[in-house]
């Protein structure tokens, strides 16, 4: 932990603050990507340090929030099947589908198990020769290469009983649908480092350039956000569009090349829905040919029925405008009213990442301070 | 026609009570027989369960009486620190210390699956008495009931505790007074990070080990020396952030604490941080919060981190006036001096995806 205090520190975040506050000049828009970094502004009101001209706007950047509505609605039909047992990472349970969520799914009788990394669904599917087993593959570029390692171990055990249902979505494809979209407001990116740490940021290079934004790869601690910012501005104010990179510490520019290795060779790119805001071409990864028996759609497209994308979209949930950064969470007018964590009218209510969460949790009715 | 075979009768002798618990240990015969007397009370013996009567019969002290009620369904039922048994007596005495309640007697009941290990329950019920005998309470009625493999967990236990409250001692929600301090009895969070730590096979570097332990002692001293408490609570499901917004709203005040003094160790923050979990939320099972006025902050502290379980006691924050059109809500002051709502949990705390 003292690694993390580090970059937690009171005076550091001061000190940036400040620094922020003298080279501003100008008004300027900037979006931190992941849900991680939004927490963490809203968490520690980070946000309320920088100057008054400096807008935050929260991005896409929830894999939970982005899962398409037609595979949840996949996921609870397989977690209720007989013979299944259906493992996920926690934060998908609340999430709601067009009419029920996995925690409610579990309730009924489905054997849902919570894994915290995709090769207990292997140990589960080993330990358990009868029953078919289920993997959730949900997240981007940073949970893929061990959702891909899953599978390959799987294969490696010869298991006939271990498939994945694969929601994984891609970073890099989302942020030019912001930059392409004529409501676009973004003017620089805090890039999510985590899924940097995996890829590296190569591929933003030509987004800087073609968008003319800086892209800046930032970690999820106070300090790295507010040094992230004061890249992005400092860029920004001298009319520069580079990659930079904040979180040095644990992103070089081409990534982690083993793990990008074992991605490529078990999924291939694939347009994808993202929740309330579309088809993204080339955003979702899917299992490639090779891999094909451990699809948990193929294998089970007899026993499920996978509605269009058309009839499940949310009627009131403002996701979309949320996830581009068009609206502010607090700004919907569904928020903590008709839409709460105990009742979600969409996904960024419940995830632990979802910006609604995050202004629920920690700003639903603003403070005075005491 | 074929000779007579001569016939062999077999008539099987029922197997001898085997290890494991059967439907028939709750059924009301031997076997139930042999549970109450070769177990419980041999485990668990005082003049007061030993006549087997009906009911237990206590004699009545001066003053008023205490009594709360709580159930025990952890998984697993041995954990570092602690296990079902020593919990279910903790937890339940805890409830009483609570109101400042001397803790006298309590009940036992339990639900036990088929199949259950006898052994297991044994070491249970050991660990219970040990942990009744350590507080000077005496356990003095019980039940046993048996369902079918499948239908419960291993092993449910219910507890219910009476303590007599001295008559001039009054402690609870409606004292809190704006002003008031708020001192956190010790480190946040270890109960339930050891739980979750073994049931899903996880290890973190440095081994976190339950803090379920009796708070009684802990009141008594501070009572005894002179300290004015105005409210107590115990820290269980749903921790601090639970207990403070449940506290705000009864007395129907506002409080703030300051994030940089809540005491949480180096292990539980760093297990937490990877599974995306708030300390402020994960369950204890031997920590309070108490409320006082700021005169006896010093002097309650000192008494404080003079006990072992409470040597990190600390000053966490105080509780203001609501203002006008205000609901009650629990104020977070970050490390940076920006302020958050600390609120109840929706639902439960689930690991997140990264």
């Amino acid at each position: 932990m003292k690694y993390v205090d580090e970059f937690r520190n009171p005076n550091a975040v001061h000190t940036l603050s400040r620094e922020i506050h003298r080279i501003t000049r100008h008004p300027w828009t900037i979006m931190e990507v992941c849900g991680g970094q939004t927490h963490s502004i809203v968490r520690y009101g980070l946000d309320r340090l920088l100057p008054g001209d400096i807008t935050l706007i929260h991005g896409p950047g929830c894999p939970v929030c982005v899962t398409p509505i037609e595979l949840i609605d996949a996921a609870c039909q397989l977690a209720m099947l007989p013979d299944v047992i259906f493992c996920s990472f926690g934060d998908m349970l609340r999430v709601p589908g067009s009419h029920e969520d996995l925690l409610r799914v579990k309730a009924q009788g489905g054997d849902i198990r919570i894994i915290y990394s995709p090769l207990d669904a292997v140990e589960i599917a080993q330990s358990n020769p009868q029953r078919q087993v289920i993997c959730f593959a949900v997240g981007f570029e940073t949970t893929a290469p061990a959702q891909a390692m899953a599978v390959l171990q799987a294969r490696r055990l010869h298991l006939a009983n271990f498939y994945t249902l694969v929601a994984h979505v891609l970073v890099p494809p989302a942020m030019e649908a912001i930059l392409s979209s004529p409501d676009n407001r973004v003017q620089g990116f805090l890039a999510a480092g985590h899924v940097c740490t995996i890829m590296g940021y190569e591929m933003y290079e030509p987004i800087c350039r073609r968008y003319q934004v800086p892209i800046v790869v930032t970690g999820f601690e106070p300090v790295d956000i507010l040094e992230g910012v004061q890249l992005v501005v400092t860029q920004l104010e001298e009319g520069r569009y580079d990659v930079g990179n904040q979180y040095a510490r644990s992103v070089h520019r081409t990534g982690n090349l083993e793990a990008r290795r074992v991605v490529e060779d078990v999924f291939e790119p694939v347009s994808r829905n993202w929740r309330g805001i579309g088809k993204i071409p080339l955003s979702g990864l899917q299992l490639r040919q090779s891999f094909a028996e451990f699809d948990a759609l193929q294998k089970f497209a007899d026993r499920i029925q996978l509605r269009s994308t058309a009839s499940s979209l949310d009627s009131e949930c403002q996701s979309g405008q949320i996830l581009q950064g068009l609206m502010k969470p607090s700004a919907c007018s569904a928020f903590g009213t008709r839409c709460t964590p105990d009742h979600p009218l969409g996904a960024p209510m419940v995830s632990s990442e979802g910006a609604c969460a995050a202004y629920y949790r920690y700003r639903h009715h603003e403070v005075a301070p005491g | 026609m074929t000779p007579k075979q001569n016939m062999e009768i077999h008539c099987p002798l029922p197997l001898a009570a085997d290890d494991t618990i059967r439907l028939a240990h709750g059924g009301g015969g031997h076997l139930m027989q042999t549970l109450i007397h070769e177990i419980f009370l041999q485990a668990f013996s005082n003049p007061f369960l030993n006549s087997l009567q009906d009911s237990a019969v206590l004699p009545v002290q001066v003053g008023r009486l205490a009594m709360t009620t709580d159930s025990y369904v952890v998984r697993p039922l041995f954990f570092p620190g602690g296990d079902i048994g020593s919990l279910a007596v903790h937890g339940t005495l805890n409830d009483l210390a609570m109101m400042g309640a001397k803790p006298l007697y309590l009940s036992a009941g339990f639900i036990l699956e088929e199949g259950l290990p006898i052994n297991t329950l044994k070491q249970v019920v050991s660990s219970m008495a040990k942990a009744a005998q350590a507080c000077d309470v005496h356990i003095v009625c019980g039940d046993t009931k048996v369902v079918d493999r499948g239908k419960g967990d291993q092993m449910f236990i219910n507890t219910t505790g009476l303590g007599i409250i001295p008559s001039s001692l009054d402690i609870g929600p409606h004292l809190i007074t704006p002003g008031d301090r708020m001192i956190v009895s010790g480190d946040l969070g270890t109960h339930g990070m050891a739980v979750l730590s073994v049931r899903e096979g996880l290890t973190f570097s440095g081994d976190i080990v339950s803090d379920s332990a009796p708070l009684y002692e802990l009141v008594a001293d501070l009572i005894a020396q002179g300290i004015s408490i105005h409210c107590l609570r115990d820290l269980t499901r749903g921790g601090l952030a639970s207990a403070l917004n449940e506290l705000a709203t009864t007395a129907q005040v506002k409080m703030t604490i300051d994030e940089s003094q809540i005491p949480v160790s180096e292990t539980v923050r760093g297990a937490c941080e990877i599974l995306g979990l708030d300390p402020l939320y994960v369950a204890n099972e031997g920590r309070c919060i108490l409320f006082l006025p700021s005169a006896d902050v010093e002097k309650a502290l000192s008494i404080l981190q003079n006990h072992a379980i409470s040597t990190r006691a600390a000053e966490i924050g105080m509780v203001l006036p609501l203002s006008s059109n205000h609901v009650p809500q629990v104020i977070l002051r970050t490390p940076y001096h920006t302020h958050r709502i600390l609120d109840l949990l929706s639902g439960e705390q689930l690991p997140r995806i990264c």
